[in-house]
């Protein structure tokens, strides 16, 4: 009971006495440069094991319903225009019906009943305005606003995951998406073209023929530097994504944005601002298709692509640095 | 202001003025706080006190306005790929990923730490699972996991590599009474290996049954930290008399030097004397009391507060 004695009222004081006596204790080991304590000798950070979040990161990326259902989405646009093609052609007739372009329609589509490998060229043409870069938009968005949104941001950045090191492996992860979805429209296409249309070899846009090889060769080429083209697209999504903790939001204005940049570009009234939108040289990967190759637009579309990055990456990384995370 | 490395003796988590401003408001204000090595800390406050901010800040996802921070004897959040790796925590209730199994979630934030190694990692997020009593529901998508079963995975998270500091917010919400029950001795268990456990609650019980020492906040303010019973001790038992002839008994006790005398229906209560309770209780009965309970109510976490601060406990701030 000798506890007892003290009054309620001094037992603050008693405790903060308490306090200031093992500050006080604790100040005279000051700053000897120990790192955390004993028995805990600074675990070693190695390359292989960092890498282990960008494994585990592209793992649970494709492996959700939603990466798999907009890779299935991608996958049924050249289904869908080679048997549109195909039906229209069917009485002999040619697509459109219109001049050597072929009217309407997607680029190189008056060439896919003569040489399916034309549908993978039309298939990009197709999906790069909208599809794929949409669903770029939907993966680079959600990146981080999306853990954000989750609440497992704040436990990947105390495992700790490095904000900087999340950012890498969040913007990745994103560009392997670009990658594989163009890849997955451009195998598809080439899979539909061989089952519904002739094979064979292949007349540029130049009117010179190649083999059918070279024309594969070509195709892959193409489906690389569409890949490339929405390097920019990714970037702008992940800076968007730090800047919000809702993944939804994230999602709708990176896609708001990408359909707001696809109209100035079709404004003439526009056209100083148009060699800088992210956009505007995306068609350029046709001119893969003359021959010789005409690259100033493809040099013109990376090098936009790699402002892109530089700027929002560097955007991105700077706002989600100082970040601070409340949910 | 006082600075430490982290030496076997030293303080884990130490704050000097640590302050968090969200516009005019101020969610943390100039907090002093100490936690020794090696002990159980209970972090308490009403919901809304800040607590939960502090935690953020020590754990280097939001940056105090002005002040410092030290864990384990490296600046917060300056230092944080260095301090987390010695760090587990469970931040304002667990968050998953529901499309995936609890077991690869462990495996997913294992792979977010740069120092664990992938060889062990399916060994040690199993040993986590055992540790939580989770092994059983390990292949269950999280989303079907229940507030109870999400709690268990967040703490497994916690304890997927040995620990030096735990911080754990408010660890048993959602669990059931066996489930409270089964935390605490976890905790108990992880801190005679050593581990130092900081724990925030706004329950005092769990507080009292399970921590060394405690702090106090209320308002973005530190009102009192130190050892449990000392805390506890400042607020003393009272003696508590229950007798139909309470006119009489508060007479008798005054006359024994029994302070602040309280008469209510049928008790008296008093600050309670320095002399033998048995002779009170003699001399009640001799002056014709009838005494039908006696004794000293022990003095609770709770009565320390309410003296500390003059009012309830659940007044959010």
């Amino acid at each position: 009971m000798s506890r007892a004695e003290v009054t309620a009222g001094a037992a603050g004081a008693s405790g903060a006495d308490g306090v200031r006596a093992a500050t006080a204790a604790t100040a005279k080991e000051t700053d000897t440069g120990h790192p955390a304590g004993p028995g805990s000798p600074p675990r070693p950070v190695r390359l292989a094991w960092t890498l282990g979040l960008l494994r585990s990161e592209l793992s649970i990326t494709f492996r959700r319903w939603r990466t798999l259902a907009l890779l299935a989405v991608l996958a049924a646009v050249p289904v869908l225009v080679g048997i549109a093609v195909k039906i229209e052609t069917g009485d002999g007739g040619s697509v459109g019906g219109g001049g050597p372009d072929g009217g309407g329609g997607p680029a190189f589509i008056a060439q896919v009943t003569n040489n399916g490998l034309f549908l993978v060229f039309t298939a990009l043409a197709a999906t790069l305005p909208f599809f794929l870069p949409m669903a770029i938009g939907v993966v680079a968005g959600d990146a981080i606003a999306g853990e954000a949104s989750a609440g497992t941001l704040r436990y990947l950045l105390v495992a700790p995951a490095g904000r900087t090191r999340l950012l890498l492996v969040k913007y990745a992860t994103a560009l392997t998406f670009c990658l594989v979805a163009t890849l997955v429209v451009a195998a598809s296409a080439l899979a539909v073209g061989a089952l519904l249309f002739p094979l064979g070899e292949v007349t540029t846009i130049s009117g010179t023929r190649i083999s059918f090889s070279d024309g594969l060769l070509r195709a892959l080429l193409i489906a690389l530097v569409v890949a490339a083209s929405l390097i920019g697209v990714s970037a702008l999504g992940l800076f968007v994504s730090t800047m919000t903790s809702s993944g939804i939001a994230a999602m709708a204005t990176t896609v708001g944005l990408l359909i707001t940049v696809q109209i100035l570009d079709q404004i003439p009234q526009l056209h100083a601002i148009h060699p800088y939108l992210f956009s505007h040289y995306w068609l350029s990967f046709a001119d893969l298709m003359r021959d010789p190759v005409y690259w100033d637009d493809l040099v013109k579309n990376l090098g936009l692509q790699a402002l892109y990055a530089g700027v929002f990456g560097s955007a991105a990384w700077a706002r989600f640095g100082v970040k601070d995370i409340a949910s | 202001m006082p600075s430490t490395s982290g030496t076997p003796t030293g303080s884990v988590i130490e704050t000097s003025g640590l302050t968090k401003r969200y516009g005019k408001h101020l969610a943390v204000d100039g907090l002093d706080l100490s936690v020794p090595r090696g002990s159980v800390f209970g972090f308490l406050g009403p919901n809304g006190s800040g607590k939960t901010t502090t935690i953020r800040m020590l754990m280097g996802l939001i940056e105090p306005t002005s002040g410092r921070a030290k864990v384990l004897g490296r600046p917060m959040p300056h230092d944080t790929r260095r301090v987390l790796p010695h760090v587990g925590a469970l931040i304002e209730g667990p968050a998953l990923y529901g499309f995936l199994s609890g077991r690869d979630n462990l495996l997913r934030y294992d792979s977010a730490d740069p120092t664990a190694d992938p060889r062990t990692r399916k060994a040690r997020a199993e040993a986590a699972l055992d540790r939580v009593g989770l092994t059983a529901a390990a292949g269950k998508k999280a989303k079907a996991y229940s507030l109870g079963m999400k709690q268990r995975l967040g703490l497994a998270a916690a304890l997927l590599q040995p620990r030096e500091l735990l911080v754990l917010d408010e660890p048993t919400n959602g669990l059931d009474p066996q489930g409270m029950r089964e935390i605490r001795s976890l905790v108990r268990e992880l801190a005679s290996d050593g581990t130092t456990v900081f724990l925030s609650s706004h329950l005092l019980d769990e507080i009292e049954q399970v921590c060394t020492h405690a702090a106090v906040m209320t308002q973005g303010r530190l009102i009192t930290q130190g050892p449990v019973a000392e805390l506890a001790a400042g607020a003393r038992g009272r003696l508590t008399v229950t007798t139909p002839d309470t006119g009489d008994a508060a007479r008798v006790l005054k006359e024994l030097g029994v302070a602040d005398l309280v008469v209510t229906e049928d008790r008296v209560t008093g600050e309670p004397p320095g002399t033998d309770l048995a002779d009170v209780n003699a001399a009640l009965v001799e002056a014709g009391v009838r005494v039908r309970g006696f004794g000293v109510e022990r003095a609770s976490l709770e009565d320390a507060f309410v003296a500390l601060t003059g009012e309830g406990f659940d007044v959010a701030g």
